[in-house]
């Protein structure tokens, strides 16, 4: 288990590397894909199956509207003309690897409890239940969160809109 | 030893993801760096579901990051869109103020 994770893991973060290593935007946005899908693997080998086939599925959807705004709005969309679009680059080096090194501290600082239980039935089956009966208020929350993310994406983008060409 | 290993994982792509998102000039590659820092969370909560406590708590927290993960795609791509309409602007430095 814990090399199917070490494996899984370390190419997750390769692919999440890559995306701030390649020239061409569409190779980084399908880094990220491939990042997203060792994570969908890593839910499954945690045993979350519908969640890691839920990953897997929303961030192909999601990297494809990804590589489109790409090309929309990226100087350099294909890599055919490289160029530099970063800035403190030593700084958020060393803010990353400082807070990484920290985690890792306290990760293996941390004395962590033993597994408690063991899922009962069908960890879908548990998490449809939950979120239809005990869990309901914060799949109503989510709801309600998507539509007003909805009504505000549209008011935004939207040309006659709010901040549109008239504003 | 599989919960450490779960959280090693999760502490790397949330710093890489942190890397991208101080680093990146460009708007839509910070908010890659946002996604990759999610993702961390994501193993981290999956690791937390295996290796400590396999309850549904977990799982429906696994589900809130996935979705405010989708919210955060969406919301930045109006913004994105809203900006460079505006100002014709699609990197961070040149969106430095509120209001120009």
């Amino acid at each position: 288990m814990v090399w199917a994770v070490g494996t899984l893991g370390a190419v997750a973060v390769a692919f999440g590397v890559a995306v701030f290593a390649v020239d061409s935007m569409a190779r980084a946005t399908f880094a990220l894909l491939a990042s997203f899908l060792c994570t969908g693997g890593l839910l499954m080998l945690a045993g979350l199956h519908y969640l890691g086939v839920l990953v897997v599925l929303m961030m192909i959807m999601e990297m494809l509207v990804m590589a489109v705004f790409m090309v929309m709005y990226m100087m350099n969309p294909a890599g055919l003309m490289p160029m530099s679009m970063l800035h403190n680059r030593r700084g958020a080096l060393a803010i990353a690897g400082t807070a990484f090194a920290a985690m890792v501290a306290g990760i293996f600082a941390v004395p962590w409890p033993e597994r408690e239980g063991r899922p009962r039935g069908d960890p879908a089956v548990a998490l449809g239940e939950a979120s239809m009966g005990p869990k309901m208020l914060v799949m109503m929350v989510i709801g309600v969160a998507i539509l007003a993310t909805m009504i505000a994406t549209v008011a935004l983008a939207l040309k006659s809109g709010r901040y549109g060409d008239g504003a | 030893m599989a919960l450490e290993a779960f959280l090693v994982v999760a502490a790397a792509l949330f710093c890489v993801g942190l890397y991208g998102a101080l680093s990146q000039q460009s708007i839509v590659m910070l908010m890659m760096g946002l996604e990759l820092m999610v993702n961390g969370i994501l193993v981290a909560a999956g690791g937390f579901w295996y290796a400590v406590r396999p309850v549904v708590d977990g799982q429906v927290l696994v589900l809130v990051a996935i979705t405010v993960m989708a919210l955060e795609m969406a919301m930045g791509f109006a913004v994105v869109t809203a900006l460079f309409r505006a100002r014709d602007v699609d990197v961070t430095d040149d969106a430095g103020d509120l209001k120009g």
